[in-house]
């Protein structure tokens, strides 16, 4: 294809890109930056229904409105947001890292730094249902594989119900089937015997919820992958593998596994970005207390009773670091794989 | 006698319910934008204000739990997308902040003659709101279990922790008490209603330094997490509506639940036998040894948006007048605690009255008490969730709130 019809097809896209993708980050980026202005405050008399009146501190609007037409971003802070208390924490870090601790309550301590209580979780989120959520939907795609052709239809239908649910109804669901009075909670606490027990008090069991429901909600997704995969497997590769007296096991070790490697860096891939940014199951557990996440604490920055955009700004850069690099790994086996075949 | 006044009464709703051609509200033309939350009384208000509707008029209300949210986009824009905001003592904080409504002496002159004085909001000397209604968490509880218990009705906290015990003692019920502490914005309020009823402020005279790392605060963070140890271990789940359900389910005997909630509480829907007819609405319990009942009062209003025609304003504050004319109370006595002139207090209403009179006070105005709302909304999960202690809380409440207030502008 010459260069220029290959332009004339991608610009579309590009333009489509640059408008809804490219500029929307540098704005973010530009945002986390900047502050609010000074607010000029004044002393004024309020009175109200109960309590009376009373002097209190005002916002002095028209002062302020003049600052902002002066410098409508706000004030510059560089870096400033990035490195205080609610994100990086610098400050606070070095004198948690340089004290007389144990190792142990230097780690209870950076915990308890909002972005590190956040990181921790997403981390633990991306690394611990990626995996099992591919292994789970690599199962089911083997067994839905192996199924005779009348079942197949519905079952693939059910397989996919997770992903079709809308994340937060489905955490919802799952959320209050754990409660004690829950078919799933109830059962719980029949098993261990435990009428207290409840997986939405300790910490650790919230974890193990939201983890669940990770997988849960994941695994189809690798499933239908996975599945449309297994139909490219050479049936000559299997059928010799079946004459040379490989097991079932066998034959998935050593000819379908390595025939969808490919395919499976892609799952993950896209299932890093995923889980990455991790939300919905934390609002819908009600887990706020046990577990937070980046994509929470940007949520929680833009909703409430005061907004503070300079602050989500910031939270958002640094999620978008940490996606690239946790994915740089597998972007540059690729980029080596793609390499080595142009050679 | 009685028979008559019923009449009167229902002849005075069903006026009110028939229809916009007879509602006299004086307005002869413009448009009227209403937001407001979303809860019954002001569903009452808005749905009353619509009857002022004409030819010429407009009138259009949207009630949504979102309110806040979009309050200051939505008043920023020119013409402003709605003419009347509806506020409460914490989100008329922004409309001030960012100067997006405007004083009302003028039409309160001219329009205002139902008004009481109480019901004028000033701010600098300027009326800025117009309250018609009060609301405030305060105490319910069981007579019957509290008897049986051999305890007398609570007034204090301490008072609260022994019944708890006693009741839990006699084995009558496993959790007795239940308050709203789900992390955000209910538990930040729980911690601003117990801190208010200590008499301390939160910030320094004049700045808006914090202060709340002291024995006050102390005090309340110890109240709370003694109350957790009588509450259903999934505690940390339980909001307003949640207490509500198992209050309601004969769970609990004493809970801090919204005055606005009481209607919901005692009518004739949703409770077991038994919860109705013994439950007492009083005043919240005292803390520390104060004297005042430890929980924020809080007013609703409705503010005019600067940024439209001075036409589309008298026709907004005519109509909301209308909203809140004594005939809607009159016909809505039980929808709410009003303000409103001749009012008389229901069953419903003697918790937030029982507040008023003991001398809580209302919920902050200062421009940034929004901004610690949120950090007590994050920072105190971990330490009512147990897993944390107090001075700890404290100094990450404090942290948490001075690096917001630097950020906004309100620290250096």
């Amino acid at each position: 294809m010459p260069n220029k019809t290959f332009f004339a097809f991608i610009l579309p896209s590009l333009i489509a890109m640059v408008l809804f993708i490219a500029l929307p980050i540098v704005s973010v980026v530009v945002q986390s930056l900047y502050v609010s202005h000074e607010q000029i405050m004044v002393e004024v008399e309020n009175c109200q229904p109960f309590g009376g009146c009373s002097t209190e501190l005002r916002v002095d609007t028209a002062a302020t409105a003049a600052l902002r037409e002066e410098q409508p971003l706000g004030r510059f802070n560089g870096l400033g947001t990035y490195v205080n208390r609610a994100h990086l924490a610098t400050t606070e870090l070095g004198v948690i890292l340089s004290s007389e601790r144990s190792i142990g309550e230097k780690w209870a301590q950076i915990l308890n730094l909002p972005f590190y209580k956040a990181l921790i979780f997403t981390l633990v989120y991306c690394f611990v249902v990626t995996p099992l959520a591919m292994a789970l939907g690599f199962t089911i795609a083997l067994a839905v594989n192996a199924l005779p052709k009348v079942t197949k239809g519905p079952i693939i239908f059910f397989s996919l119900l997770p992903m079709i649910i809308t994340p937060l109804i489905g955490s919802l669901i799952l959320y209050w089937m754990l409660s004690p009075n829950g078919i799933l909670g109830a059962t719980i606490q029949h098993i261990f015997n435990d009428p207290t027990l409840s997986l939405r008090a300790s910490p650790a069991l919230t974890w193990g919820a939201l983890l669940t429901y990770g997988v849960w909600t994941n695994a189809p997704f690798s499933f239908v992958v996975f599945y449309a995969g297994l139909q490219t497997v050479p049936g000559d590769t299997l059928e010799s593998a079946m004459i040379d007296g490989a097991s079932r096991w066998e034959r998935i070790r050593y000819v379908i596994i390595p025939h969808l490697a490919p395919l499976a860096t892609f799952v993950a891939l896209v299932q890093l970005m995923d889980n990455f940014r991790v939300f919905e199951p934390i609002v819908g557990f009600s887990a706020e207390a046990n577990a937070t996440s980046l994509s929470w604490l940007i949520y929680n920055d833009l909703t409430g009773d005061s907004q503070q955009f300079g602050s989500a700004g910031a939270t958002s850069v640094l999620t978008i670091l940490g996606v690239v690099i946790l994915l740089s790994p597998v972007l540059v086996r690729t980029w080596r794989e793609f390499k080595h075949k142009a050679v | 006698m009685k028979p008559i006044l019923m009449l009167a009464v229902s002849a005075a709703a069903l006026a009110l319910g028939t229809g916009s051609a007879f509602a006299d509200c004086g307005v002869e033309a413009g448009s009227v934008r209403i937001l407001s939350n979303d809860f019954e009384a002001l569903r009452i208000i808005n749905a009353t204000a619509q009857e002022c509707a004409t030819d010429a008029v407009t009138v259009t209300a949207n009630a949504t739990a979102e309110h806040k949210e979009i309050q200051v986009p939505a008043l920023t824009i020119n013409p402003a997308e709605y003419s009347v905001a509806v506020v409460a003592n914490n989100s008329i904080v922004p409309l001030l902040n960012e100067d997006l409504i405007r004083p009302l002496d003028d039409l309160v002159a001219e329009y205002g003659q139902d008004l009481l004085p109480s019901q004028l909001v000033r701010i600098d000397g300027k009326i800025m709101a117009i309250a018609f209604m009060g609301n405030g968490q305060h105490m319910f509880y069981r007579k019957d279990i509290l008897e049986q218990a051999g305890v007398q009705p609570p007034t204090s906290y301490d008072d609260v922790l022994a019944a708890a015990a006693a009741i839990k003692e006699a084995g009558l019920m496993d959790y007795p008490l239940a308050a709203s502490v789900k992390p955000g914005w209910d538990l930040a309020a729980e911690f601003v209603n117990s801190y208010l009823g200590t008499g301390a402020d939160f910030f320094a005279p004049g700045s808006a330094e914090l202060t709340i790392d002291n024995e006050n605060g102390l005090e309340v963070l110890r109240v709370m997490r003694d109350m957790t140890a009588f509450m259903d271990p999934d505690y940390l789940t339980f909001d307003a509506t949640e207490i509500q359900k198992e209050y309601e389910a004969g769970n609990v005997a004493i809970m801090n639940e919204w005055g606005s909630l009481g209607g919901a509480v005692l009518d004739d829907e949703g409770a077991v036998e038994g919860v109705v007819e013994n439950t007492v609405l009083t005043a919240a319990p005292t803390i520390g040894g104060g004297s005042i009942p430890a929980a924020a009062l809080w007013w609703d209003g409705f503010t005019i948006a600067k940024n439209i025609s001075d036409e589309d304003a008298e026709a907004s504050f005519r109509a909301m007048v209308h909203g809140i004319s004594p005939e809607m109370m009159a016909a809505n006595k039980d929808a709410a605690t009003w303000l409103i002139a001749g009012y008389e207090p229901g069953p419903a209403a003697v918790g937030v009255i029982a507040n008023a009179n003991g001398g809580a006070r209302a919920y902050p105005m200062q421009p940034y008490m929004g901004l610690l709302h949120t950090a007590l909304s994050t920072e105190l999960a971990e330490f009512v969730a147990g897993s944390e202690d107090a001075e700890q809380a404290l100094a990450d409440v404090k942290a948490a709130y001075d690096t917001a207030a630097r950020e906004a502008g309100f620290l250096q």
